[in-house]
């Protein structure tokens, strides 16, 4: 495994192999895996293998953009800081591309790929604040007074997700799954079958999200340490 | 009257059933012709494009991480 890591000149190798072993399964099973047949949803319902873990692949990169945030506030370290804001583009990435497919999704099963569905309220709601953060920054030059401020909206941010994603939904009528009165998918369409692909799937697209996610930390030290704003750190 | 209610109650159900007649339509077509797994192919070239970025991107970062650590 060590030579495989040194020849392939990659780090974190198992987990990125696992990362690409899983997604072939969940593309090649996903499409010719059995479903269940439904009216309106027909062969779309595979859609649950690639637009939903969209949305619990942003939960988790938001979690650890939140975790960072707060080791931020505690140590003062400003690489935190730059962990969590890579986190959270990554997170911020996802949310797009799930909203969108989302809208695609929705466009032939919904009818509009807007339908003021309170899911999709909340989570366009939730994107706008993430969106801010990613202003907010830019706008604040000194490195410390930037951190500092990110890391307090980041927690605000992240908590907003979970009344407006979770709870507002289930408490009002709605056309998603599980919320308003719906039976949720795992109620009644995600039999086993279904199961076995989705939670590889899960695990696949979050992989996917934190190799993007620690590419992008690692350049920006490789950038930081060359400018000279960061010691050196033992190859961690 | 029993019997006219029963044989009322019978119509109901024979109705109820025949209302599940339709399956919903899949791609049954498709995947009878085989053409699914042109559907698959074209996915997987995206999916191994992409990942062949990222293998590259990361190798070329892992280079100069250890270039980096080399010249100090």
């Amino acid at each position: 495994m060590y030579l495989c890591a040194a020849f392939l000149k990659m780090r974190g190798l198992w987990w990125k192999v696992g990362c690409l072993v899983l997604l072939a399964y969940v593309l090649v099973a996903g499409l010719m895996g059995p479903v269940p047949a439904r009216f309106i949803l027909n062969e779309s319902i595979r859609n649950l293998y690639f637009h939903v873990p969209m949305w619990f692949g942003m939960i988790g990169l938001f979690a650890g953009s939140c975790w960072h945030a707060i080791v931020y506030l505690r140590t003062g370290d400003i690489r935190s800081d730059i962990r969590s804001v890579e986190w959270l583009k990554a997170g911020v990435l996802f949310s797009v591309l799930g909203m969108v497919t989302g809208m695609i999704w929705a466009a032939y099963t919904w009818g509009e790929p807007w339908s003021n569905d309170p899911k999709q309220l909340g989570t366009a709601v939730c994107m706008l604040s993430y969106f801010a953060y990613l202003i907010l920054r830019s706008g604040v030059a000194d490195d410390e007074k930037r951190a500092k401020i990110s890391a307090v909206y980041n927690v605000f941010a992240f908590a907003m997700l979970f009344p407006l994603l979770f709870v507002m939904p289930r408490l009002v009528d709605s056309l998603h799954p599980g919320n308003g009165g719906n039976p949720a998918f795992s109620n009644y369409d995600l039999d086993n079958r279904m199961r076995l692909i989705f939670y590889p799937a899960v695990i696949g697209w979050f992989l996917l999200g934190l190799w993007i996610t620690t590419l992008r930390i690692r350049m920006r030290f490789v950038e930081l340490r060359r400018d000279g704003l960061l010691p050196a750190s033992p190859h961690a | 009257m029993p019997r006219l209610l029963l044989s009322f109650l019978l119509c109901l159900l024979a109705a109820g059933a025949s209302a599940q007649e339709s399956r919903p339509d899949m791609a049954d077509g498709l995947r009878a012709d085989g053409k699914i797994w042109v559907v698959v192919a074209v996915l997987a070239v995206i999916f191994a494009g992409i990942l062949t970025y990222l293998v590259a991107l990361d190798r070329k970062i892992t280079r100069l991480e250890r270039d980096d650590k080399r010249s100090f």
